[in-house]
């Protein structure tokens, strides 16, 4: 070659790679809760029992000695990623954090008042599937809209909109199915909305979002007045899908009650999770819908419909959450005005926290839903740390996750962008 | 265009290539006329019918998905699929496809490799892979080696022989002469989107610059001999990363002296940019110093750097340079709106302000409407009077200049290198930065030529161009020399080089911009 060396220097991160800064913060965690919680939980027993009463078969430690001994643990998993490389950073990452929540139960289990020191996990277990299952239809929402570029902050208004139209038309025609197909109608409504005015007209989305979302607050709360308040015989009470057990797997301890033993909505969920991550990353309609939210220009050229794709799975997305609303409307409650309660918002975060695929979401949304349910239990067993504290948990990790503390998150890159031809 | 063709086409900036060839490709509908294929018009009505039709183009950026793979970004849009109406990718036999294609053309990339990973030249490759795996007749290859390095444009053209030798047309849109003596059949020149005329390869580039431009190429810059006094701008040893992070200014050392125009030449992407922002504070610097007067600026913020005497104009206008939204006005005074006149405390002075504006734009001749006319509403030579007036307008003792006459009209081409001139022989020291040999030749008392992050040598004016050209591909006389037999060194800088890759002065790749 005629040219001198090429002079490209890699980069180096020197000592602090990601993964050891993951251990140093994990150490310091684990190293925290062997004192603190160690120091603060009663030499009483902690009990996690299998059942939901406080008989039966349960895992049983002395309080403090959990706790000190899963800080330990927490804090040797923060050790070894250290000294270890990058691929093991999930796992050891894993093995810490459960490890410390396990050594803050243990405390707070154990210094619960006599009758109430016990922790039924099935009911955890159970309690974390059912709060996480419409964060996990919104989820799959946000996914759908935003890996083709559309960024969909209406989740909430499509979640609100399914959950009513799903317990109108179901309580109309007293038919669970019709409610349900109604619902879909009512998310796509929103969402089609959305479409209409991001795509064709340009408007800014995350704008558009918020203005949906108070829409859909406004047409329901004023349909809920006007029909459902006066006359909630015709209009509010629509009739629920029951629990279908499956034969065998119903029975399998912990998991059983929770996973086998729910409603159409929780199966729904976790196929529909499935459906959509193999589509997305194994089919043509996947392939096509990443390049249209990473670089629309490139597909176009190359023969890929950029607008008519948007549309229609901004459409499908609304179709899924409309059903999400319907988890509640169908299956648990009779509608209430914003019943939702920003519910949508933190299927948004765990849309982020999940890095925009279908399993990633899941996983937030179990992380979330089981905060949720931790909240309801530490209130219920009169513990000292307010509640609010872990209805934060969602917003405080998606912070965290934007700010690029756990791996690189990064957006579709077209997402949030009109694509205009030419 | 013929089977088995490569047809240049050749024309300035602007002058309608592309578009011609978006309209092609079906990326734009035609207002009037048509597209003949084999003697039978054709409707466009997009890149699909295009693909059909046999057409494929390789745009000037490139249209890969970044965080796909390489088998992923060629079966985009044709996807061989299995599982019927599920439509499951059929990956492995899209990996073949792309192995079959780089194999039978000489093309040599990695299937799994991921998009953003690679290497400019490679993802070039790519596209060419995406387009005849669609077994394309024709073939636009639209600027292509703008982006390129010396090497990878000549391992492009030897693609482009292949290409041909397999009976594929190519289209081959450029500006850079060299390269269309070098490949083309068949050269037609556009002009301000008319055809003016078709030539032969064996045309003088005289003749096809002639035509290209319609007008005498060089443009001469009428000045005295500079008496270059004290150095204000000494720079040493500066390392400095570009956005990737990957060092693109490596180990600089530059002075500019008062009174003097140092011009910096070199191929676009060799660390310019780099090494003007970070002189500038808009980039951190990694080592080294950059001193103005004496006094160590590097880190120094952008602003104090502005105070300190600095003026700037940015390579990228529309970017950097001007808020397109604000008025003509506004605009002028961005640098030194709270200082008076123009600013006390936390008041602007709108009468000051409008005064100056109107003094400026009568003395630097900007064309428009009015002082409250929005910048971004003017030409762009207009823009660019602007923001000269507005660094000329402080007291200077440096003042740098990047591109200053991109996509700028001849005539305030003209008067902004008058005003360049002007003010190196009011005694500032001046530093232009530009990818057009030619302006660096007209304005410069000294050149400094940049190469892969480095001053690759420092020559007077009266250089040859062919001299600078291989300088600018990163060829010094010494290793020249080094690397010719001892048989041929006599032969100096013009001796043919032993390697493939570096282009003699007629080559492709160190050529300028006519």
């Amino acid at each position: 070659m005629a040219v001198p060396g090429v002079a490209v220097a890699a980069v180096d991160a020197g000592f602090w790679t990601r993964t050891r800064k993951a251990g140093a913060v994990l150490l310091a965690l684990g190293l925290l809760a062997a004192v603190l919680f160690g120091a603060l939980a009663t030499g009483q027993q902690a009990r996690f029992t299998l059942s939901e009463t406080e008989g039966g078969a349960a895992l049983e430690i002395n309080g403090t000695i959990g706790a000190i001994l899963f800080g330990i643990i927490a804090a040797a998993a923060g050790g070894a990623l250290l000294a270890v490389p990058k691929r093991w950073l999930s796992l050891l990452l894993g093995v810490g954090l459960v490890a410390f929540v396990v050594s803050f139960l243990c405390w707070q289990v154990s210094a619960a008042p006599e009758g109430r020191n016990f922790m039924p996990l099935v009911n955890v277990v159970r309690g974390t599937f059912i709060l996480a299952l419409p964060l996990i239809f919104g989820a799959l929402a946000g996914v759908l809209c935003e890996r083709t570029g559309v960024v969909n902050v209406a989740i909430e208004g499509q979640l609100l909109m399914g959950a009513f139209s799903g317990a109108l038309f179901g309580s109309l025609s007293g038919n669970v199915w019709v409610g349900l197909v109604a619902a879909a109608i009512g998310g796509a409504f929103i969402s089609l909305l959305l479409a209409f005015f991001a795509i064709r007209y340009l408007v800014d989305q995350t704008v558009m979002g918020i203005v949906l979302n108070l829409l859909a607050v406004g047409i329901t709360g004023f349909l809920y007045e006007r029909l459902m308040q006066t006359n909630a015989e015709k209009y509010n009470s629509a009739p629920r899908f029951g629990t279908w057990e499956i034969p065998l797997l119903k029975d399998i301890p912990l998991i059983g009650p929770a996973l086998f033993r729910g409603n159409i909505f929780l199966y729904l969920g976790l196929l529909l999770v499935l459906v959509i991550h193999l589509a997305l990353f194994r089919t043509r309609w996947g392939l096509r819908t990443r390049s249209v939210g990473e670089h629309p220009i490139a597909a176009d050229t190359l023969g890929v419909k950029v607008l008519r794709l948007r549309y229609r799975n901004v459409i499908m997305a609304g179709l899924v959450a409309g059903i999400g609303g319907a988890s509640y409307t169908l299956a648990l409650y009779s509608f209430t005005k914003n019943m939702i309660g920003g519910k949508g918002f933190i299927a948004l975060a765990a849309l982020i926290f999940g890095r925009w695929s279908p399993t990633g979401a899941l996983l937030a949304a179990l992380f979330f839903g089981f905060a949720d349910q931790l909240a309801t239990y530490l209130g219920a067993i009169g513990s000292s740390i307010p509640s609010q504290f872990l209805a934060m948990l969602p917003y405080l990790a998606t912070i965290l996750a934007v700010a690029g503390l756990v791996g690189r998150v990064r957006a579709p890159a077209a997402d949030g962008k009109p694509y205009v031809k030419g | 265009m013929e089977p088995g063709e490569i047809h240049a086409l050749l024309g300035e900036n602007g002058a309608g290539k592309s578009t011609l060839m978006n309209v092609l490709y079906g990326l734009y509908q035609p207002d009037e006329g048509e597209i003949l294929v084999d003697g039978k018009p054709l409707k466009l009505k997009g890149p699909s019918d295009a693909i059909a039709a046999g057409i494929g183009m390789v745009h000037q950026h490139f249209m890969l998905v970044p965080v796909f793979t390489v088998a992923e970004n060629v079966m985009l849009g044709a996807e061989q699929v299995k599982g019927g109406i599920a439509g499951f990718l059929d990956r492995r036999r899209a990996r073949r496809e792309v192995a079959e294609v780089s194999e039978r053309y000489n093309l040599r990339v990695d299937p799994d490799g991921v998009i953003e990973d690679l290497p400019v030249g490679i993802q070039q490759r790519v596209e060419i892979v995406k387009a005849l795996t669609r077994d394309v007749d024709l073939l636009i290859l639209d600027e292509p080696t703008a982006v390129l390095t010396p090497q990878e444009t000549e391992e492009l053209l030897t693609v482009m022989r292949s290409l041909k030798a397999a009976g594929k047309s190519i289209v081959f849109i450029t500006h850079k002469l060299g390269e269309v003596k070098a490949i083309a059949d068949r050269i037609t020149v556009i002009r301000r989107g008319k055809t003016v005329g078709t030539a032969s390869p064996t045309a003088s580039r005289d003749e096809l610059a002639a035509l290209m431009v319609g007008r005498s190429v060089r443009l001469t810059v009428d000045k005295q001999p500079a008496t270059p006094g004290r150095p204000v701008l000494e720079v040493a040893g500066l390392v400095v990363d570009d956005d990737r992070q990957i060092r693109a200014v490596d180990g600089v050392d530059l002075t500019v002296h008062a009174g003097e125009v140092l011009g910096v030449a070199g191929v676009q992407g060799n660390g310019q940019t780099e090494l003007i922002e970070a002189i500038m504070g808009l980039r951190p610097t990694l080592a080294g110093t950059v001193t103005l007067d004496g006094q160590p600026v590097h880190g120094w913020p952008t602003k104090k750097v502005l105070r300190a005497g600095v003026g700037y104009v940015p390579e990228d206008r529309s970017v950097d340079g001007l808020v397109k939204e604000f008025s003509v006005a506004e605009n002028l005074v961005l640098d030194i709106y709270d200082r008076p006149p123009f600013g006390r405390g936390l008041a602007l002075k709108p009468d000051a302000i409008a005064k100056s504006a109107r003094e400026r734009i009568e003395q630097f001749d900007v064309r428009t409407s009015s002082a409250n006319a929005e910048v971004g509403t003017l030409s762009g030579g207009n823009q660019q009077k602007v923001i000269v007036a507005r660094e000329l307008s402080r007291p200077l003792k440096l003042f740098i200049a990047a591109q200053p006459t991109r996509g700028v009209d001849v005539g305030s081409i003209e008067f902004i290198h008058s005003q360049v001139i002007r003010e190196r022989d009011v005694g500032t020291a001046v530093m232009v930065v530009s990818s057009e040999l030619d302006e660096v030749i007209g304005l410069a008392d000294r050149i400094a030529v940049m190469y892969r992050g480095r001053i690759i040598g420092i020559v007077g004016p009266d250089t040859p161009r062919e001299e600078i050209g291989l300088l600018m591909a990163g060829i010094t006389p010494d290793t020249a020399d080094a690397r010719a037999t001892p048989a041929t060194a006599t032969d100096g800088p013009a001796g043919e080089p032993g390697g493939t890759a570096a282009p003699a002065p007629e080559g492709p790749g160190n050529e300028d911009e006519a």
